[in-house]
């Protein structure tokens, strides 16, 4: 297929390429990493990606049965980006904030499975008392910002709670997430620019899944790698990686918060993939089985289980014990959801403006 | 502490400021004896940035042109010398960026007040100002309330043409989540702004260039004046006018033209649009029977046009007359002086309403 041509929104530039042999990708020793990650934090993280994992396909299952509607946008595939960033946070004194496809870092910040599957059920018992559904997952005790369902609106909202991490000097670190698909939009472009003008400690995590719905990422973005080329723009640090390499993740991670921490904000492209389609209504056909295929045998949580009984940190008996338990702690947030009622009729004005008392 | 209601009422200013030797910008006021000081609109509104930066550290100024320039239209002057760098910043021209930057702030415990320079540079911000501030309190079930005050001049400035000189109360005011003031006076603007820094909800504070300049002399003591209480801003019989902003005062001199042929109208300042004082202004109508509403919004979904729905529900048997609306007429601004003119709801207009609601 061509990467170039004449016509304006005919280019249907191959994906392939795109990740793997890239000059510019951050390389690690994975063997060094995993020592440096230890047994223990290893394991968490392996719990944490199943968690996500089971959480989404019990999700889907439970919106093919009409239990969930509206959107339903899957992280499944990319798990592994998430999980090492939050890896090295501190919820509370840090921030995170991230788009519709946001069930991944509601979890990986400590929510309960329980009012994150009953939100999605639309009950009153769910996060946000049923008010927000799939998009709009969000804890203020743990510093998570939501949940936003404008492509690129939660750019500036990070940049705001670094900000504010820098202006009462707490040490806090932001990380926004967002896909690729967003970084065409204006509040990005804005965003980087005020971090690097006023060094936020700020990161901005590209997660490039190489398709902004159903638009490949060549047909969408000007330049092959958004990270490398974008930041020099704005006076930002960048790394581009394999998202679905954990180690990899897990070392960016460490290393980008670190300078973002001495406020040099950080602009990153992690290249992964997501096996699903955008959201639960889209099948994908504007991708090959061929693709999808190569993706999965790269799958971020068989490779770190594989490594993990290699190492004999985990015996096979034992990871599929964890698989088990994972399970039945979704199932129980799939009963809890069923059994919780509706919001009552009274939540229909409330929170429309602020409860708490003037000032 | 919330400081006890006002003792004091405002009163016309004895005398103008001279700006040769006094002041004029900034919030180092002029006392006038009794309680009094004499203040610009523009002055009013920084002395209230003032108390209320100096009252809560979590309260800072951002926008363009706000610090070193100190603001475009000078309602910040001197509060980067008071208050440093740190506390009033100057943006990029980012009206999207720092209005989410804003909100970003609101949502981890501080309190933005965030200028455009004017409400028109509000449009490039409009998904900040309303996917994100004016839905998260609900959308969260109520866990990140956004106190985040958004203020700049709203409304047409002189012979600026099409694109500098929107009104957006209606605008802003049909998206739920949001408070919409627009004050026309310096005592309203103060005490409003004061009180906008002080609750928990995002806030467009529509300010009107051509009413910086307007002088009053108001309390030297601190006051704060309630969001959604409307004022009768003079008193009459025979018919009503609701009028906001700018109008509050072609309004006044609409009265007084029509107090000559013997109408002698009833002037209420609703003062904040949302929420809507909306008995005041239906205790007004059941006195006069008659209604008419000023506005520089335009008339297809104006407040004007949510106002009149209200009174008929509310007063249908007490009407004697259609409801009048004298709005922005239907064309972007024109930029020569007769188009303009015409264009914006001026006494001329607002006497041809009154006189049609009075059969005369």
């Amino acid at each position: 297929m061509p990467t170039t041509t004449d016509t304006i929104g005919a280019a249907t530039g191959s994906t392939a390429g795109t990740r793997a042999g890239d000059d510019v990708l951050y390389r690690v020793d994975a063997k060094k990493v995993r020592a440096e990650i230890g047994k223990d934090r290893l394991i968490a993280m392996f719990k944490k990606m199943l968690l996500i994992r089971h959480f989404e396909e019990r999700a889907d299952q439970n919106y093919k049965a009409k239990k969930i509607a509206g959107f339903l946008h899957l992280y499944i595939g990319q798990e592994a980006v998430a999980t090492a960033f939050y890896d090295h946070l501190s919820p509370g004194r840090d921030y995170t904030v991230t788009s519709y496809r946001c069930h991944a870092q509601a979890l990986l910040s400590g929510l309960d499975p329980k009012e994150l599957m009953a939100e999605l059920f639309g009950k009153v018992t769910g996060n946000v008392r049923g008010k927000g559904g799939s998009m709009h997952f969000f804890s203020k005790e743990k510093g998570m910002l939501g949940g936003h369902g404008i492509v690129g609106g939660q750019i500036p909202v990070g940049t705001g709670a670094a900000f504010t991490a820098k202006y009462l000097g707490t040490g806090g670190v932001s990380v926004t997430f967002l896909g690729d698909g967003a970084s065409p939009q204006g509040t990005f472009h804005e965003s980087l620019n005020m971090a690097g003008l006023w060094r936020l400690p700020a990161i901005y995590l590209i997660e490039n899944n190489l398709y902004g719905m159903g638009t490949a990422c060549s047909r969408a973005v000007a330049v092959k790698n958004i990270a490398a080329a974008k930041a020099p723009g704005y006076n930002l640090a960048s790394f581009t990686y394999d998202g679905l390499d954990l180690y990899a993740s897990w070392k960016v991670a460490q290393e980008a918060i670190a300078l973002a921490r001495r406020n040099e904000p950080v602009l990153i492209e992690a290249k992964t993939y997501r096996y699903r389609g955008h959201s639960v209504s889209d099948p994908a056909l504007y991708r090959s089985k061929e693709e999808l295929a190569q993706y999965q045998a790269l799958d971020p949580i068989e490779r770190i289980k594989a490594d993990l009984i290699a190492e004999k940190w985990l015996s096979a008996d034992e990871a599929e014990r964890i698989n088990e338990e994972t399970l039945e702690r979704i199932q129980a947030a799939v009963a809890f959801s069923d059994e919780s009622p509706e919001p009552p009729l009274s939540e229909l004005s409330r929170h429309v403006f602020a409860e708490e008392p003037n000032r | 502490m919330m400081p006890a209601a006002a003792t004091l009422p405002p009163r016309a200013a004895s005398r103008s400021l001279n700006a040769k030797v006094e002041p004029i910008n900034g919030f180092k006021t002029v006392p006038v004896g009794d309680g009094y000081q004499l203040a610009s609109t523009r002055m009013a509104l920084c002395q209230a940035l003032y108390e209320e930066m100096k009252r809560d550290e979590r309260v800072f100024v951002m926008g363009e042109e706000v610090a070193e320039y100190n603001g475009a239209y000078k309602v910040t002057k001197g509060l980067l010398e008071e208050f440093g760098a740190k506390r009033v910043i100057d943006t990029p021209i980012t009206e999207s960026g720092f209005a989410g930057l804003a909100v970003g702030a609101a949502m981890t415990g501080l309190r933005p007040v965030i200028e455009f320079m004017s409400w028109n540079f509000s449009f490039p911000a409009f998904d900040q100002i309303i996917s994100n501030a004016s839905k998260m309190c609900y959308m969260t079930g109520g866990m990140f309330p956004i106190p985040l005050v958004m203020r700049g001049p709203n409304g047409a400035g002189p012979r600026v043409s099409s694109q500098h000189s929107h009104a957006v109360e209606a605008l802003y005011a049909h998206f739920p989540g949001l408070i919409v003031i627009s004050p026309s006076n310096p005592y309203d603007a103060k005490g409003l702004l004061k009180s906008a820094l002080r609750q928990s909800n995002p806030v467009c504070f529509l300010e009107n260039e051509m009413l910086y300049n307007f002088e009053q002399e108001i309390p030297t003591a601190e006051y704060l004046v309630e969001i959604g209480k409307g004022h009768i801003a003079r008193a009459g019989k025979d018919c009503t006018i609701v009028a906001i902003s700018r109008c509050v005062h072609w309004a006044m001199e609409a009265a007084t033209e029509l107090a000559g042929l013997g109408i002698e109208c009833e002037i209420v300042d609703p003062r904040t649009i949302k929420p809507l004082d909306i008995e005041l202004i239906a205790t007004s109508v059941r006195k006069t029977s008659r209604l008419v509403v000023v506005e520089e919004c335009y008339q297809t979904g104006g407040v004007g046009a949510e106002i009149a729905a209200q009174i008929q529900e509310r007063c249908f048997d007490d009407l004697d007359a259609p409801v009048g609306r004298v709005t922005t007429t239907e064309n972007p601004m024109p930029y020569a002086a007769n188009l303009e003119h015409e264009t914006l709801p001026k006494p001329h207009r607002i006497v041809a309403a009154v006189k049609k609601a009075c059969y005369l």
